[in-house]
C-alpha cells in the first residue's frame, strides 16, 4: 500500500516537473500562437547554462535558477524581435520549419560546445536527503518541485487571467490591428510575452536536469510529451495544463510501476487516445 | 405549388445571441428573391444555415419538398441548392478555367478518379469555357485567380457555383466591395440567369434590389419583419422608417 | 496539349516543356549515374528511395495541403514488414514490396479518421504523436523488430527468380530505379488527374470545397493512403536493398527532413522536390560522414533560412529557368 503511494507522489513530483517544462511553450503556442518546436531546445540551453553556472561558476543551485530564468528569457526576447515576429502569419508549416531548424543548430551546438555525454547538475545536499512524510519517504527536491510547479502555476493563473496584461494579449493575437487601435502596443507585447515563454522553458530546463538528465538529445527526446500535454491541456490555459501535466505524470508512474516494459508507449497511447477524443483539449477552448 | 426552398423556424443562436430568430422562409420556383436588412440582422448566418455551413439551432429546410435540414453542405449542393460567398472564396492558386473544371468534375462525380487525366476531358472543359462566356471572363481563362481583378473575381464566384448546376442559388451580396458603376455588370449577369433558376440574394443597394427582384424578405435583428412584391415593401411604413430611411442617402 | 488551365500547370508542373525538360534531366541523369558512379551505386540507390519519399510526402504537403510531421512512421512500417516478411522465408522482392504499400497503406487508411481533421496545429500534433506511438511500438517488440539494434541479416531472393542482389548494388540499384520510375509515373498520373485536382482544391480553398459538392473527408482519405503505401514502398526498397530495417527509419528527424525536402523543392513540383531530395541525400552524405554535428548544425541553419528565401524552391527555380529561356 505505501508502495503505491510513494508510486503516486513520484508521479505528482514528475507531472509538476512536465508542467514546469511545458508551461512556457503553453504561453507562446497558447496565447501567440506561434508553434515553437524549438522549446525543448530553448530548455536545453537554459539547462547547460545552469550546469555551467553551478559546476564550473561555483554558484549554488538556488541561485542559478532566477539566473537562468534571466538570461533564457533575454535571448528569447533578442530571437524574437530579430526573427519570430516575422513569422507570426507565415502559416503553420514555416513556424515548424524554422524551430525545428533553430532546434539542430541549437542541439548541433550543445554537441560542439559540451560533447555527447550526459552532464549533471550539483543540487544542495539539503535538497537532496530523503524526509519521512506521514511514514512515506520522499525525497526533498520533488518536494521542491512540487511547490515550484504550485508557486509557477498560481503566477502565471494570475499575471494572464486576472491582469490587464493576460487580457492584452489575447487581444492582440485575435485582432491585431483593432488591439494596436485601441492603443495595445503590440510588439512590446508580443516580445514580453515570448520572453516570458523562453524564460520559463530555460527554468524548467534547469529544473529538469536532476530527474531527466541532460545531453544534446534533450531538445527533442520530450519534445512530443510537451507539445501534446500542451495540447491536451488546452493551449493557454495554466490550469488545463497542470492537470493535464499531474494526470500524465501519475499515469506514466504507475504504468512504470506494475507495467515497466510498457515504456513510454503507455504515454504516448494516452496522450493520443486524448487528442483523438478531444482534439481541442480537456478543456475544449478551440486552439 | 412547393416551394423551391422553405424553412420552419430555422434559428442561429450563439449562446444568448439570437443571430437567426424562427424564421420561415419561402422561396418559390423560379423567384428572384432578395433578402434585405440592416447590418447585422443574420443575412449571411441565415444563408449559412440554409446551405449546411452552420448547423441551426432549431428548424427545418426544404429543397424541391425535399428534408435536408440533416444533410451535410456538399449532399444539399448534390440536391441543387448551391451558393456563393460574400467574401471571396475562391481557389486562389489554380487559374481561372480550373476553378470552374473542379467544381464540374465535382458535380459530375469524377473526382475519384486518381487514374484519368484533366486534361483529357474535352466535356468538362468546354462546359467550364461555357460558364466563362456567360460571365465574360472567357480572355482571363488561363489566368492564376490571385492576379484577377478584384471585380472579374466576384464574377467568378458565381461562374463557380454554377458549374455545380444549382436548381436554386443562393448569391451573398454578390456584389460586395465591387464599385458601384461595376455591381450593375454583375447584377446584369445575374438577370441573364435561366427563368427557371430560383434566386434568393442578399443586397444592400435599394435601387438593384428593386430593380431585378420580384419578392422581398426584410430581415430585421433576425426576424423576418415583413415579405411581400417589391411594391408592398416599398410601401411599408416600418421599413421606409428602420430600413430604408436609413439606407436612403446610400442608395442613391 | 489542348490550352486547357495552361496557366495552373505551368506553375504547379513547371508547364509542359519545363517539366518535361527537367523530368527528362532527372531520368537521364538517374541511368547515366550507374555509368558514370558505379562505386557509389548503395548511395545512389538509397537517394532514389529518398526521391521516391520525398514524393509521396509530397502528394500530402504539396498538393492537398496537408501537413504531417509524423510521415516516417509509414516508411519506417513498409521497411520493417518487408524485412520481416523476408525474414519469414517469403523473400521475394516484389511480393515483400506488395506486403510493404498495403499494410503501410492499410495503417494510414486506419488513421485517416483522426488525421484528416481539425486543423494543421492539431494535425502536426496528431501525426507527431502517432509517429512517436509507432516509434515506442517498434522499440518495445524486440522479438519482432530487434529493439535498438534493428533488424539484419535476411537474405532477398533474385529479383522476378531471375537477377540475383549482388555486391557492388548494381541489382539494388536497378531494382529501386525501376521501383521509382513506376511511382513516379503512377504519381504523375495521380497529380494530373480530377482527384488531384481534387486535392489541390482543398490546397487552395478548403471551406470553398464542400460548397461545389465536395467530399473532401474521402479525397484527403484517399491521399493518405496512396502516400502512406508509397512511403511504405521506398522504406521497403531501402530494406531489401540494404538488408537491414532500422528505428532511424521511423525517427522524427526523417520526418522532418522529409518535410524540409518537399518544402525546399517547391510544394507541389515533382521534379523539384526530386531534386531537392537528391541535393538533400548527397549534402547529408559528403557533410555527415565528415561531421555529424556539423552536418546537424548546417541543416539547422539551411532551414531556419529555407523559410525566408524562394518561396517556390526549387521547382521555382526551374519555372524560372524555363521562362527565361522561352522569354
Amino acid at each position: 500500500m505505501s508502495n503505491v503511494i510513494v508510486v503516486l507522489v513520484d508521479g505528482v513530483a514528475y507531472g509538476m516537473l512536465l508542467f514546469l517544462f511545458a508551461v512556457g511553450l503553453s504561453v507562446t503556442l497558447g496565447l501567440m500562437r506561434f508553434i515553437n518546436l524549438a522549446h525543448g531546445a530553448f530548455a536545453m540551453g537554459g539547462a547547460y547554462l545552469a550546469v555551467v553556472l553551478v559546476n564550473d561558476g561555483g554558484l549554488p543551485f538556488l541561485l542559478a535558477l532566477p539566473l537562468v530564468f534571466m538570461a533564457t528569457g533575454a535571448a528569447g526576447a533578442l530571437l524574437e524581435r530579430g526573427v519570430i515576429r516575422h513569422l507570426y502569419d507565415r502559416g503553420a508549416l514555416q513556424q515548424v520549419l524554422f524551430s525545428i531548424g533553430l532546434a539542430f543548430a541549437l542541439s548541433a551546438t550543445a554537441t560542439i560546445a559540451f560533447g555527447p555525454q550526459q552532464q549533471g547538475v550539483q543540487i544542495p545536499s539539503w535538497l537532496m536527503g530523503r524526509h519521512c512524510v506521514f511514514g512515506v519517504q520522499i525525497s526533498g527536491y520533488r518536494v521542491f518541485l512540487v511547490a515550484a510547479g504550485a508557486a509557477t502555476a498560481a503566477a502565471l493563473a494570475y499575471l494572464f487571467d486576472y491582469t490587464l496584461f493576460g487580457a492584452r494579449i489575447r487581444a492582440a493575437v485575435d485582432n491585431r490591428v483593432a488591439a494596436e487601435g485601441i492603443g495595445i502596443k503590440v510588439d512590446r507585447l508580443f516580445v514580453t510575452t515570448f520572453a516570458i515563454g523562453s524564460a520559463l522553458a530555460g527554468l524548467g530546463g534547469a529544473l529538469s536536469i536532476e530527474m531527466l538528465g541532460l545531453d544534446p538529445t534533450f531538445a527533442f527526446k520530450y519534445l512530443t510529451m510537451l507539445l501534446m500535454i500542451v495540447a491536451i491541456g488546452g493551449a493557454g490555459s495554466t490550469e488545463g495544463l497542470l492537470m493535464a501535466a499531474l494526470f500524465l505524470g501519475v499515469v506514466d508512474a504507475l504504468f512504470k510501476y506494475f507495467l515497466p516494459e510498457a515504456g513510454s508507449f503507455v504515454i504516448f497511447g494516452v496522450l493520443v487516445a486524448v487528442l483523438v477524443v478531444r482534439p481541442h483539449g480537456l478543456r475544449g477552448r478551440t486552439a | 405549388m412547393t416551394p423551391a426552398l422553405s424553412t420552419q423556424g430555422i434559428s442561429v443562436h450563439f449562446g444568448a445571441f439570437r443571430a437567426v430568430d424562427n424564421v420561415n422562409l419561402n422561396v418559390r420556383p423560379g423567384a428572384r428573391h432578395a433578402l434585405i436588412g440592416p447590418n447585422g440582422a443574420g443575412k449571411t448566418a441565415l444563408v449559412h444555415a440554409l446551405t449546411g455551413s452552420l448547423s441551426p439551432t432549431a428548424g427545418t429546410i426544404q429543397v424541391f419538398g425535399e428534408e435536408v435540414s440533416s444533410r451535410a453542405e456538399k449532399d444539399r449542393v448534390r440536391r441543387g441548392l448551391a451558393r456563393t460567398f460574400q467574401i471571396n472564396q475562391l481557389f486562389r492558386g489554380l487559374s481561372v478555367l480550373d476553378n470552374v473544371v473542379l467544381a464540374i468534375m465535382e458535380r459530375d462525380r469524377k473526382t475519384a478518379a486518381f487514374w484519368r487525366s484533366v486534361a483529357n476531358d474535352k466535356r468538362a472543359h468546354e462546359a467550364a469555357r461555357e460558364h466563362l462566356a456567360f460571365v465574360n471572363l472567357t480572355q482571363h481563362a488561363d489566368r492564376e485567380v490571385r492576379h484577377l481583378p478584384y471585380g472579374s473575381q466576384r464574377l467568378l464566384e458565381i461562374a463557380i457555383a454554377l458549374a455545380t448546376r444549382p436548381r436554386i442559388l443562393v448569391l451573398d451580396e454578390p456584389a460586395a466591395g465591387v464599385p458601384s458603376g461595376e455591381s450593375h455588370a454583375i447584377f446584369e449577369r445575374i438577370h441573364a440567369l435561366p427563368q427557371d433558376l430560383t434566386l434568393l440574394f442578399i443586397e444592400h443597394d435599394m435601387g438593384l434590389v428593386f430593380r431585378f427582384s420580384d419578392r422581398i424578405s426584410v430581415l430585421v435583428a433576425g426576424q423576418i419583419l415583413i415579405e411581400g412584391a417589391p411594391s408592398e415593401i416599398s410601401s411599408d411604413e416600418r421599413v421606409k422608417e428602420i430600413y430604408l430611411g436609413r439606407r436612403a442617402g446610400h442608395a442613391a | 496539349m489542348t490550352g486547357a488551365s495552361a496557366a495552373a500547370r505551368s506553375r504547379l508542373f513547371g508547364g509542359r516543356v519545363g517539366i518535361e525538360g527537367a523530368t527528362l534531366v532527372l531520368f537521364a541523369g538517374a541511368i547515366a549515374s550507374y555509368f558514370l558512379f558505379p562505386n557509389h551505386l548503395a548511395l545512389l540507390t538509397q537517394f532514389l528511395v529518398l526521391m521516391m519519399f520525398a514524393l509521396s510526402y509530397d502528394l500530402l504537403q504539396g498538393h492537398g495541403g496537408i501537413v504531417s510531421l509524423g510521415h516516417a512512421a509509414f516508411f519506417g512500417l513498409g521497411a520493417y514488414a518487408a524485412a520481416i516478411l523476408a525474414r519469414t522465408g517469403y523473400n521475394d522482392p516484389l511480393l515483400g514490396l506488395a506486403f510493404a504499400a498495403v499494410l503501410s497503406a492499410v495503417v494510414a487508411l486506419v488513421l485517416t479518421p483522426i488525421i484528416v481533421r481539425g486543423n494543421d496545429f492539431t494535425r502536426l500534433l496528431v501525426t507527431l504523436g502517432v509517429a512517436s506511438l509507432v516509434y515506442e511500438a517498434a522499440n518495445r517488440m524486440r522479438g519482432l523488430t530487434g529493439g535498438a539494434d534493428g533488424l539484419p541479416d535476411f537474405e532477398i531472393a533474385p529479383v522476378l527468380g531471375l537477377y540475383k542482389f549482388d555486391f557492388e548494388g548494381r541489382i539494388a540499384f536497378i531494382y529501386a530505379f525501376m521501383v521509382f520510375a513506376m511511382v513516379y509515373v503512377f504519381l504523375w498520373r495521380v497529380v494530373t488527374s480530377p482527384f488531384g485536382l481534387a486535392l489541390r482544391g482543398i490546397r487552395e480553398n478548403t471551406r470553398r470545397m464542400p460548397a461545389i459538392g465536395s467530399p473532401v473527408r474521402r479525397h484527403l482519405a484517399v491521399a493518405y493512403t496512396l502516400s502512406g503505401g508509397i512511403a511504405g514502398m521506398a522504406g521497403a526498397v531501402l530494406a531489401q536493398t540494404s538488408r537491414f530495417a532500422s528505428l532511424d527509419m521511423l525517427g522524427f528527424e526523417r520526418s522532418a527532413e522529409i518535410m524540409m525536402v518537399a518544402t525546399l523543392g517547391g510544394s507541389g513540383h515533382m521534379a523539384g522536390v526530386s531534386f531537392a531530395a537528391l541535393a538533400f541525400g548527397w549534402l547529408k552524405d559528403v557533410l555527415s560522414t565528415a561531421s555529424p554535428k556539423y552536418w546537424q548544425l548546417g541543416l539547422g541553419i539551411v532551414l531556419m533560412l529555407s523559410v525566408f528565401v524562394a518561396r517556390g524552391g526549387i521547382g521555382g527555380l526551374l519555372d524560372h529557368l524555363r521562362f527565361r529561356r522561352s522569354a
